[in-house]
Order: structure tokens, then C-alpha cells, then sequence
């Protein structure tokens, strides 16, 4: 079979052989935030769903999303889909050919990650703000 | 059994010529979702909590309808190219991949048309 030779050979060393970087930890984290909102995308087409459907099944979506583990989640969501975002605005940047200098790269790799939370935080009080 | 190396049996064949396209529909969709998810984002806070009325009431407006639309089309297909990148790059079994790639386009069309017929449903009023 194909894939069966290659199982047997010996790798090269791999990413646990360096010291984690900003830049490198913010790599791992835009995959796992772009996975989570994989997986995330469902409880939005599920609220979608719950809204055509009908008013019961409407109020037990909303519950769930008003329970404390639904606002956790939907946390979470936020601050991964910001992250991705941020983080993908970057890679469409280095898609142009500018941004590799390396103190612009450590620069981003910082406003990446403290954007992220600042603007999750920001969003949440402005979202409490609006229902309130 | 073929005595070939894996190399071997695919030197000469040439890529599968569809590098590019995935390449380039991850920037296409990418750049989309700028604008979209920030439409979606704002569309589900400012409906989280309202009655149900409310949220019908939204949709019937054919903008949103079709942002709505828009935005789950360009997410959900930037989705399925970058799943499929994650997949190729950790799972190496020849049988699991094929598995996880039909997972992966499965999953992303269910939820395509889920939404799509969510969509429409309260757009139209049905």
C-alpha cells in the first residue's frame, strides 16, 4: 500500500525541539481558534434553525445561550472568531509581500493577541450595554 | 503488493493542478468575511434576548436575508478549505483521511443548507 513505507522512517525533529516564540504560539492559536469556530459555527445555524422553527423551541435555544455555560461559550466563540479575524487580517498583509521585517512581525504577533481581548471585552460591554 | 515507493508511483503524474484555487479561495473567502461576520455578529447581538417576532421581523427584510445568506456561504466554504489543510497536515492513514475529508464536506454543506433553509423559511414567511 501506499501510505505504509513511509510510517517506518525516522522523522526529523519537529516543532518540540525550539522555544516557543510569540509569533509561533500565535501560528498554533489561529488553527486551534480557526477549529473552534468550526465546530462554534453549529450553535449559530442551530439558533438560526431554532428561530424558524417555532416559539417553544426558540425560548429553550435562547435559555441555553442565556445560562451562564452559554454565555461562557459564546465567550469564548467571540474571543476565537476575533482572534482568527485579527489574526487573518495579518496573514492578508503578509499576502501583499509587506510585514516580514521581524520587528513588525513581533509587533503584530503582540497587537493580535492584546486586540483580541480588548475588542472581545469591548464587543461584551457594548452587547450588555444594547440589552440592557 | 507494489514493491514502489510512494514517490515513485506518483513521479510523472504532475500536481493535481488544484493548489491554486485552494490557495486563492482562501484569500477570496477570507477577505469576504470581513465585511460579513461583522454583519452576522452584529445581526446576533442585537437579537440575542428579543422575542422571536423580532428576529422574523429582521429577516423578512431582503438585505439581511441576503447578507445573512452571504455570510454563511463565503464562512462556511472558507471553513471547509481550512479544515481540509488541518486535516492533510495530521492525519496521514490513507483510509482515516478520505474519512475525515467526507466529514469534513459533509458537515460544512449540512450546515450550509441548514442555515440557507433557516434563511429563506423566515424570509418568506412560511
Amino acid at each position: 500500500m501506499m501510505a505504509d513505507n513511509t510510517s517506518r522512517r525516522p522523522l526529523s525533529p519537529h516543532l518540540q525541539i525550539y522555544r516557543p516564540m510569540l509569533t509561533m504560539m500565535m501560528s498554533i492559536m489561529h488553527r486551534i481558534t480557526g477549529v473552534a469556530l468550526y465546530f462554534g459555527v453549529l450553535l449559530l445555524v442551530w439558533w438560526l434553525i431554532s428561530a424558524a422553527s417555532n416559539d417553544h423551541y426558540f425560548g429553550i435555544v435562547e435559555g441555553f445561550f442565556f445560562h451562564w455555560t452559554g454565555r461562557l461559550l459564546l465567550f469564548g466563540f467571540t474571543w476565537a472568531l476575533i482572534h482568527h479575524g485579527l489574526g487573518g487580517l495579518r496573514h492578508l498583509l503578509w499576502d501583499t509581500g509587506r510585514g516580514f521585517d521581524l520587528r513588525v512581525v513581533e509587533w503584530l504577533a503582540r497587537a493580535n493577541l492584546a486586540g483580541s481581548i480588548v475588542l472581545t471585552l469591548a464587543l461584551w460591554i457594548f452587547g450588555y450595554w444594547v440589552r440592557s | 503488493m507494489s514493491m514502489r515507493t510512494s514517490l515513485g508511483v506518483v513521479r510523472g503524474l504532475g500536481s493535481a493542478k488544484s493548489g491554486t484555487e485552494h490557495f486563492w479561495h482562501q484569500r477570496l473567502t477570507a477577505i469576504a468575511n470581513v465585511p460579513l461576520t461583522i454583519l452576522l455578529v452584529w445581526f446576533v447581538i442585537s437579537h440575542l434576548g428579543s422575542p422571536r417576532a423580532d428576529v422574523l421581523a429582521s429577516v423578512r427584510n431582503p438585505f439581511v436575508a441576503i447578507m445573512l445568506a452571504l455570510a454563511f456561504l463565503s464562512i462556511l466554504w472558507h471553513m471547509r478549505l481550512g479544515m481540509q489543510v488541518v486535516i492533510e497536515d495530521y492525519v496521514h492513514r490513507a483510509g482515516w483521511k478520505l474519512l475525515a475529508l467526507l466529514l469534513n464536506s459533509f458537515y460544512t454543506t449540512a450546515l450550509g443548507i441548514a442555515a440557507f433553509y433557516a434563511i429563506l423559511k423566515m424570509s418568506f414567511g412560511i
